[in-house]
């Protein structure tokens, strides 16, 4: 047996790999699940031609002059017909005529529905001979970088980082402690502090394969840019698995079974998943709880990820973000170290 | 036998103590589970912890393994305490803990491996894989091992740092006949190697077969301490004699259609409203009889302690008939540990 064998922090390490690769689940989540997922994105969202929009008119008239709009196909429905397709969401609007004018029947709180409004008016008012006063012309641009897709892989990069630290710490910690094999390790002469070591010195050479599949996956597939230092955004990734450890660390501290650290997991990271922005802008939430969601772990990371990739964006050009990375890769830990229960 | 100290002053000298509890308490909530124990094991002894489930066995144990922190009390061990002397004794001692599950997707070699890497000093991992006879299991999955070769993993990661002081927890619970026998002669063989072992066990006849002495526990205490055989003596009868006797000479007989009564002998049910249930025998009789040294009734079944069993027999058959009084079950035996219990709670080892 060699020196390295012989070593303690090396054979704890080899265990988290050793049980982490006999785990086919494991890493159909870790390392799959998020390539499946930016390929269902990215065919979902796939760059086509504007949508045309459904609309319904009570009279034929209407529907002649809304189909006229090439952002428009039109119906002829009656009023009640028109409510009720409207209320299933197969038309977007209805066109109903008044002996003194057109009402536009339509969901204010849908964006489509509000595009809906303003071509179909346009259509109307154009059809009863307004011209335009000023004469314009579009110029359109699908550059890389504005896509869904681009805006998406971040997201689902610091997701992935969440997931993958949590779950990786918090569950197998906890599996031990039922098992009453935390209580068995600290029987032994082992050093505490490497059984915790052990799972972040594996957590980050997994990081590492982790990451680089699934950018170099989007990077060939969906040419997502990398317009930032790929060093610093190494570091991030590292910042907030290292974040998301501590989380992990912390839900797993004292919780006894499975159950309990799953609805603590599930409590920690339901809110992220709905307010960081992984699927759209965080900045979407009311001004209210703005400081909460920007305080966020994930949220912090998404922003700075997203930063580097998108616009290229340095570290030390968004103290924000990394600022709030740093604070919840020491707090957490601290406070679990020191409530952590080894039996 | 209650106050067992006095027979242990005596042996202190010879080999050295290797564990030494004074005065050791410890309650959790308002329940003491552990009520004043005081013990010495010495060097080179198997020391056996006997009692039911709940009485302070386990606390005990993991008070002396430094794993709970005892409210009142000194322990010490190889002349070291856990307080000044944690990261030594943890090298100089080998534990094997109730119930701990080893990852199931680790192989033996690989678990061992593992243990073995906490110790700066030991025994090599092929050594601990043969001593606990799982050289054929060597690359097999802890998951598919078998509960007795679980067990002997579990005492092999308890030997892979080569300990002075080896505690078992009940190392035998919950397997079947062959493999408790199986990791009896285990421990046999470490008992000769010299080893220091202290173990828990609720099994008298495991108590018996292994241990040099033993501490009977119950609720928290230790109600006897001493070997076996001293144990068993100090109950007074080499023998015991256990007896039902049904009163009425007219009708012993199991009612028509009454199921049978388990295995062995039958006993005679009456049913509800029968006027008698179990016959009643004046305790002066059986204890006038020559050769029985004590009596008690346990759910109308009548155990007696007696010496020269092939005499005391027939006296007590004689006396019952006399009296009017007819056998519905009997039966002798050597007495066991487990009357030792009996004898000094009132109570039986599996009522817990």
């Amino acid at each position: 047996m060699n020196k390295l064998e012989l070593s303690s922090l090396y054979q704890l390490t080899m265990v988290r790999f050793r049980l982490f690769l006999r785990e086919p689940e494991a890493i159909f989540w870790i390392f799959i699940f998020p390539i499946l997922l930016a390929v269902g994105l990215g065919i979902a969202f796939r760059n086509r031609p504007a949508d045309v929009l459904q609309v319904g008119a009570t009279t034929a008239q209407l529907t002649q002059a809304l189909t006229a709009d090439k952002g428009l196909t039109a119906v002829t429905v009656d009023e009640a017909m028109g409510t009720h397709q409207l209320a299933t969401g197969q038309i977007l609007l209805l066109a109903i005529q008044r002996p003194d004018g057109v009402v536009y029947k339509y969901d204010d709180t849908n964006p489509d529905a509000r595009t809906a409004r303003l071509v179909a008016d346009r259509a109307v008012q154009a059809a009863e001979g307004r011209r335009d006063a000023v004469r314009a012309d579009n110029d359109l641009v699908h550059e890389t970088g504005a896509r869904y897709i681009d805006f998406v892989v971040p997201g689902l990069l610091g997701m992935n980082l969440m997931g993958s630290a949590m779950w990786g710490l918090g569950f197998s910690i906890v599996e031990a402690r039922q098992k009453k094999l935390l209580k068995r390790m600290v029987a032994s002469p082992m050093p505490k502090w490497q059984y915790l070591a052990s799972f972040l010195l594996s957590r980050l050479a997994m990081l590492l394969i982790e990451v680089a599949a699934f950018l170099t996956f989007t990077r060939l597939v969906f040419g997502v840019p990398f317009r930032g230092s790929l060093l610093e955004l190494g570091l991030l990734c590292l910042m907030t698995s290292l974040a998301f450890s501590g989380l992990g660390l912390l839900v797993a501290s004292r919780a006894k079974t499975m159950e309990a650290v799953s609805g603590l997991m599930n409590l920690v990271m339901l809110p992220m998943w709905i307010l960081s922005g992984i699927f759209f802008s965080a900045s979407r939430f009311p001004k209210l709880i703005q400081p909460v969601v920007q305080a966020l772990p994930l949220t912090a990371a998404i922003d700075a990820i997203r930063g580097n990739m998108l616009q290229g964006t340095s570290l030390a050009q968004q103290p924000a973000p990394v600022a709030i990375l740093l604070v919840w890769m020491v707090v957490p830990f601290a406070v679990s170290l020191w409530i952590f229960k080894w039996r | 036998m209650t106050n067992g100290a006095a027979t242990l002053g005596t042996r202190v000298a010879e080999g050295g103590t290797s564990l030494l509890l004074r005065g050791v308490k410890k309650a959790f909530a308002d329940v003491k589970a552990v009520d004043g124990v005081d013990l010495e094991v010495l060097r080179g002894e198997c020391f056996g912890l006997l009692g039911p489930n709940g009485a302070g066995k386990t606390t005990t144990i993991e008070i002396c393994e430094g794993l709970t922190e005892p409210d009142a009390g000194t322990v010490e061990l190889l002349g070291l305490n856990w307080r000044a002397n944690a990261g030594e004794l943890r090298q100089r001692i080998g534990i094997q803990l109730q119930e701990t599950q080893f990852p199931d997707k680790l192989t033996v070699e690989e678990t061992l491996r593992l243990f073995r890497s906490f110790f700066k000093r030991g025994i090599s991992v092929d050594e601990s894989i043969e001593t606990a006879q799982l050289e054929e299991k060597r690359g097999a999955r802890v998951g598919g091992l078998s509960g007795g070769q679980k067990q002997r993993l579990a005492m092999a990661t308890a030997l892979v740092g080569d300990p002075e002081l080896l505690f078992l927890d009940e190392p035998t619970t919950g397997l079947d006949p062959q493999a408790r026998r199986h990791l009896w002669d285990l421990v046999d063989e470490l008992k000769h190697a010299g080893r220091t072992i202290i173990l828990t066990t609720h099994y008298m006849d495991e108590a018996e077969r292994l241990c040099d002495r033993v501490a009977i526990m119950d609720h928290g205490k230790v109600i006897a301490l001493g070997t076996p055989n001293e144990l068993i003596a100090s109950i007074g009868g080499e023998d015991i004699v256990e007896f039902a006797v049904v009163e009425s000479i007219d009708s012993p007989v199991p009612k028509a259609g009454s199921p049978p009564h388990g295995p062995g002998p039958v006993r005679w049910d009456p049913g509800p409203g029968a006027p008698v249930a179990h016959g009643r025998v004046d305790e002066a009789i059986l204890l006038g009889i020559p050769g029985v040294k004590s009596h008690r009734v346990d759910a109308g079944l009548h155990q007696l302690a007696v010496s020269e069993t092939h005499t005391v027999v027939p006296r007590i058959f004689t006396a019952l008939t006399e009296h009017g009084l007819h056998l519905s079950e009997f039966r002798t035996h050597s007495a066991t540990l487990e009357d030792v219990f009996v004898r000094l709670t009132g109570r039986n080892l599996r009522d817990e």
